[in-house]
């Protein structure tokens, strides 16, 4: 193991339980949907990201979307542990008076815009990724979409405009963890061959274990992948990871952990650590 | 005739780029810029292909990077189709987008209710944040584009598709100020757009051949409504009459409603289209003499209003 490796993983470690108390709060949560793409965040702005707490709107900073803004629990807890805002603030989730809301906002340091009705950040990012173009800038920029996401339309056009306009300095991530709200993914809506569907739309495309943090950050950090077509990266992973009780669960959804199931949580967390 | 608005806007626009390298235009296949246009336009013009909630995305995502972009779409589509991408990606983040919607109201004629738009000025004026005008001719077209340049958050802009009659002088058009076209004392007309206003200023005519004084306001800015002209003009009036292209429930003449209703109340006889679809086939002035938005019809409201309130001796 290396350092890096023990760093990333212990990052996600940290965020899992911040995501894990969250749930625990009043409102409870998206919890499946946030621990499924806690090492995308991870190695997202902890080894890829050009971006720089003190100044978040630096104008030459890689910009990221979490268009699936539902996990807006796990972002939070990425941009705190990262030093965008103080990890303490975290408690307040979904509280009156907080600035944390339900679904990602720009009041919160690090949020580029507010997201959460799904099929929209693709398109935010191609603008994003249009505009750096104009500017001259050879910033990046990442979005995350989930794989129920994909069912909206607007997702297949914004990645037609991507590739019409060679945007090869956007980067889309998919959170392929499998289920949605009612169930798998798959039977609502089949995707696959979901690589070879990106590829027909003209994307760069690779796979890999979404779970895997320093796999994720050595994709990541290539893009782009071949020059003049958009990457995406098609993250297999594990609605709920990290969780035994709730793993692979379609309940794992929306979950407001009760005191006792917010210990299980957390036993289970640190037991998964201990294994590591 | 006039100049078609739709060009008098894209033709300002280009005059404008050089300037204004901030500036770019975001088309949907809408064919408005010709091929010398797009050359002309250089790299400040793309067109993105025919998908309006991608079209207000883009536009969102690069007015977040400091752009500011002009996005060119039929009215029946952006405000319908890409509501929702106008909604959260412009509205909520205050964002400088353009919408330069054509086709407005029933301009699109003989294409039919899916390529009409009469609920736009009802759907965007509701949202926080949004600048909602209708431009009555080509100067008022260049005036709004220009103006723009220098107002925070988005705008909607409603265009007619072809060139409309000449409209008598008024005073220069400013975003957010009615302009008075006529005044008087016992009617107000308030309309907006080309054909509602050149029915208005007809109206008036007749009227005050029957001794009627009827003032003609131009609330070309539905959004933010002047509410300090319209109820200066409205005070000393017996009633108010709005007249748009536009279905009847929340457009203009909701607006109007509410802000006399809240501040100076008074009797408002809303025309619109009525409460359907066109099914008639015709173009833009055939179908407006059908659904009756005519100046025979506007004189008929005021006179039946006027000679009922003579009669109850109240208004």
């Amino acid at each position: 193991m290396t350092t890096a490796e023990d760093t990333l993983e212990a990052v996600a470690a940290r965020i899992r339980t911040h995501v894990v108390d969250m749930c625990a709060g009043p409102e409870g949560g998206h919890l499946g949907g946030a621990l499924s793409c806690v090492e995308v965040l991870s190695a997202l702005y902890f080894s890829v990201l050009r971006v720089d707490p003190r100044q978040p709107g630096h104008p030459d900073r890689d910009r990221f979307l979490l268009s699936k803004g539902h996990a807006a629990l796990a972002l939070y807890a990425t941009l705190a542990e990262r030093g965008f805002f103080p990890v303490g603030e975290l408690a307040g989730y979904g509280r009156p008076g907080s600035r944390l809301m339900g679904h990602p906002v720009r009041a919160v340091p690090g949020v580029e815009l507010p997201t959460g009705s799904l099929g929209h950040g693709l398109a935010l990012s191609c603008g994003f990724a249009l505009a750096n173009r104009y500017a001259g800038r050879d910033s990046r920029s990442f979005v995350l979409l989930g794989d129920g996401e994909l069912q909206e339309g607007s997702v297949w056009e914004a990645a037609i405009a991507a590739a019409s306009l060679r945007l090869d300095r956007l980067v889309a991530v998919v959170d392929r963890n499998g289920l949605q709200l009612t169930g798998p993914a798959e039977r609502i809506a089949p995707m696959e061959p979901l690589a070879e569907r990106w590829r027909s739309f003209g994307w760069a495309v690779r796979e890999v274990d979404g779970h895997d943090a320093i796999r994720l950050a050595d994709h990541l950090a290539a893009a782009p992948w071949e020059p003049g077509r958009p990457s995406v990266l098609i993250a297999r992973t594990v609605k709920g990871h990290g969780l035994s009780f709730l793993a692979g669960r379609t309940d794992s959804h929306y979950v407001t952990l009760s005191p006792r199931n917010h210990a299980r949580a957390l036993a289970a967390l640190a037991a998964t650590d201990a294994a590591r | 005739m006039s100049r078609a608005v739709r060009e008098a806007y894209r033709d300002c626009l280009l005059s404008l780029l050089d300037r204004h390298p901030e500036v770019i235009c975001l088309d949907t296949d809408t064919g408005l810029f010709r091929p010398e246009h797009v050359s002309a336009a250089g790299d400040q013009y793309l067109n993105l292909g025919i998908a309006e909630h991608n079209l207000m995305g883009i536009a969102a995502g690069m007015a977040a990077c400091g752009r500011t972009p002009f996005v060119n779409t039929m009215a029946a589509f952006a405000t319908s189709r890409a509501l929702e991408a106008i909604k959260i990606d412009i509205a909520y983040n205050r964002l400088p987008v353009r919408i330069m919607a054509t086709h407005g109201g029933l301009a699109a004629g003989h294409l039919g209710p899916t390529h009409q738009a009469l609920e736009d000025l009802a759907v965007l004026r509701v949202l926080p944040g949004m600048t909602v005008v209708v431009p009555v001719d080509a100067t008022a077209t260049e005036a709004f584009v220009a103006q723009s340049l220098s107002l925070p958050g988005p705008l909607y802009v409603r265009l007619d598709r072809k060139p409309s009659p000449p409209l008598p002088p008024a005073p220069a058009p400013v975003i957010g100020r009615a302009q008075t076209l006529r005044p008087g004392g016992d009617v107000v007309l308030a309309c907006c757009g080309p054909y509602p206003t050149l029915a208005c200023l007809a109206a008036a005519d007749t009227l005050a051949g029957h001794g009627i004084e009827t003032a003609v306001l131009n609330l070309h800015t539905v959004r933010p409504l002047d509410t300090e002209a319209l109820i200066d003009a409205a005070r000393a009036a017996a009633l108010v009459v709005t007249v748009e292209e536009h279905w009847c429930g929340g457009g203009l003449g909701g607006a109007v409603t509410e802000a006399l209703a809240e501040a100076a109340p008074t009797k408002v006889l809303r025309l619109g289209m009525p409460d359907q679809f066109a099914d008639a086939v015709g173009n833009q002035e055939y179908l407006l003499t059908y659904y009756d938005i005519t100046a025979e019809r506007i004189v008929t409201m005021v006179r039946t209003a006027l000679d009922a309130t003579a009669r109850f001796g109240t208004h």
